[in-house]
């Protein structure tokens, strides 16, 4: 599909955007929209719900009903509108301080009960919005402006993390690898059930001048010497693994889903007030 | 009195019958003494109706749930104590920046902190009024029977409807747990939040515009047609984020003004006030009934308020020629006590304050009474 054909699908009255030169968090963006038209989900039907951070200024340059939330929390909201409306496709697009570190508590316990939610998170390994404070997924030793002398705190496998909450579906790629994404994102739409995509993504203006990194194509060359197919990734050894990361479909698991379970549990309810139990 | 109608409700029962009424049809929550019964009895009730009860990780999720619910058009409530309440300001503060309706249920207990779970207090008055961050209005009613807790929380959610704002009922330990004789009204006045028509095709409606005198917008539900953005940043009639000073101005006093203009709707004051009778006890909630019965015991007048938010200024201010002295009664240190004061500068105002985890019994407010007359 060429770019200008997914025109439909933006504000275009809202651009230029807010990121910075480099940023990856268009790539993402461009994946995201590109999964719902290979999916040929009715426009009206998809809502969008973030939080705060870069990557949940997403939200409004998205021509579907968009929610703009509070810190960390757009996976709460989300959870409220697809339980009112479970006919609505509902994405979440948050970052990795939003959803892991404030809002870390709603994303697992939206994965455990698999609710139908596909959560989008780019992950920048930084707070870029605030000026590049360390968030729960920058790498131990990586510098950041409140770690100054270096991350002491080990981070965060997201992937790892939702799979083992009990996300349905779980998948990682990276800006690098933007032509993978929109069918990643697509799968996890598709899925009836909690599904987490993970993107690496770059933000050179923070974490990369911080970290030596500072040129974006640098960023982008380092997601493609480091990521690591899922296949590949199964047979390498711990070695191999240091300082590397799968991308692909890393856990695909559908199970019964959590409006769909509710549906019952009302039919049943209802059931009983008329006297048939 | 018997009949179908007829009930023995703990007032914390005659809220969900009164949510129910209302036309309530979602409850995301997490379990709180003195408030828990609430969230039981949805979680009992609402799937029966078609309706969705969940139990939320944490009172922030829950509140989050209740604004997403909601702005899905579905009518939504939360329920909850001291604790939660802190947890909830954020998102209170979210629901009125976004003009979303929904109700919150705050069954007082003791504080500061965890407290005392099981005892009542009405330290939370001004944490109701003021306790998410920002220059915003806030209507919060206060149940002194099990009668009011059906009547305030059906007149919360039609309020939080028509202005698409959040309302507090602020209840308490006392008036949640006991339990008293009430008629369930056959019919109730229900209001329902404006939406626009049918999705013309168009698309450019402003979700945030108001036209001429109305204070209120007129905002579709997600998945209706409209396609549109909702945010918590001060923002334009589109939806979209804005820093300019005219807008966000406009915003801010709008916000505020739509509270106050239908204030005649929102007001909810007793004034019983014998002739030449020049003291009055001033109460809310379940403080109220000790200081009825002093009053009556003393021969004094008697205050009710059922509204604390907007404070009733005037109407205080009207019978301020009749009297000399206010004695304010609450379970707190003095927050009420403090508004009456603001608005009634000619009379002497009193307050009686204990926060002991006790109810004020009518026998303290007397001895206060008797030391004024």
């Amino acid at each position: 599909m060429p770019l200008k054909d997914l025109k439909k699908y933006l504000r275009l009255d809202k651009f230029p955007h807010i990121w910075c030169p480099g940023c990856g968090n268009g790539i993402v963006l461009q994946a995201v929209i590109r999964a719902v038209d290979n999916l040929k989900i009715e426009q009206n039907n998809i809502a969008v719900v973030s939080g705060i951070g870069c990557s949940s200024r997403a939200a409004g340059y998205l021509d579907f009903s968009t929610l703009h939330t509070t810190h960390g929390r757009a996976i709460a909201f989300a959870t409220g509108i697809k339980l009112a409306k479970p006919g609505l496709t509902t994405l979440v697009l948050t970052g990795d301080g939003d959803c892991s570190a404030i809002g870390g508590n709603h994303l697992i316990h939206a994965a455990r009960r698999n609710i139908d939610l596909t959560v989008v998170v780019f992950n920048n390994n930084i707070y870029g919005m605030t000026g590049g404070q360390y968030s729960p997924t920058t790498d131990l030793e990586s510098n950041a402006s409140t770690a100054p002398y270096g991350n002491l705190e080990n981070p965060f496998d997201l992937c790892e993390l939702t799979k083992a909450a009990g996300a349905s579906y779980v998948a990682r790629s990276t800006t690098f690898h933007a032509t993978v994404l929109p069918n990643l994102i697509a799968k996890g739409i598709r899925n009836k059930g909690f599904s987490f995509i993970e993107v690496m993504c770059a933000c050179p203006v923070y974490f990369g001048r911080m970290n030596k990194l500072r040129d974006a194509n640098e960023m982008l060359k380092w997601q493609r010497d480091n990521a690591v197919n899922v296949k590949q990734w199964g047979i390498m050894t711990q070695e191999q693994k240091k300082g590397k990361f799968a991308i692909g479909e890393l856990h695909n698991i559908p199970s019964e889903e959590y409006t769909e379970k509710y549906k019952k549990m009302i039919e049943e309810a209802k059931r009983r007030d008329n006297g048939a139990v | 009195m018997t009949g179908p109608n007829i009930k023995f409700l703990q007032g914390n029962e005659a809220c969900v019958e009164a949510a129910i009424a209302a036309g309530c049809r979602f409850f995301a929550g997490y379990p709180i003494t003195p408030s828990t019964e609430i969230a039981e009895e949805m979680a009992k009730r609402l799937p029966r109706l078609g309706g969705t009860f969940i139990q939320m990780e944490d009172e922030i999720a829950s509140m989050g749930a209740v604004i997403g619910a909601s702005i899905c058009g579905v009518k939504s409530l939360t329920a909850t104590s001291g604790p939660g309440f802190s947890l909830k300001q954020e998102h209170i503060g979210y629901a009125v920046m976004a003009e979303i309706p929904c109700v919150i249920v705050n069954v007082q207990r003791g504080g500061p902190s965890t407290g005392l779970p099981t005892l009542p207090a009405q330290g939370d008055v001004m944490q109701a009024r003021w306790g998410t961050h920002g220059d915003h209005p806030a209507i919060v009613l206060a149940p002194s029977s099990v009668k009011e807790c059906f009547d305030l929380t059906v007149k919360a959610f039609n309020l939080s409807e028509e202005l698409r704002t959040p309302v507090i009922l602020l209840s308490d330990e006392v008036v949640a747990h006991m339990r008293e004789k009430i008629e369930l009204p056959e019919n109730i006045k229900i209001v329902d939040r404006k939406k626009p028509g049918p999705f013309s095709g168009k698309d450019n409606y402003k979700p945030y515009k108001v036209s001429g005198e109305e204070d209120i917008p007129v905002i579709p539900n997600f998945g209706e047609g409209y396609r549109f953005n909702i945010t918590g940043l001060v923002h334009d009639e589109t939806g979209f984020p804005s820093t300019s000073p005219e807008i966000t101005n406009a915003l801010i006093r709008r916000l505020c003004k739509k509270v106050e203009s239908k204030y005649k709707m929102i007001k909810g004051i007793e004034i019983n006030l014998p002739k030449d009778c020049k003291t009055v006890v001033l109460s809310f909630g379940s403080t109220f009934r000790s200081a009825r019965q002093a009053a009556k015991d003393t021969g004094i007048g008697a205050i009710k308020l059922t509204t604390l938010f907007p404070f009733p200024d005037k109407e205080l201010q009207e019978i301020e020629d009749r009297i000399k002295t206010i004695i304010v009664v609450e379970m707190n240190m003095g927050q009420i006590v403090n508004e009456v004061r603001r608005a009634c500068r000619k009379t002497k105002v009193i307050g009686i304050n204990v926060a002991n985890g006790q109810l004020i019994t009518p026998e303290i407010i007397m001895k206060e009474i008797r030391s004024c007359l």
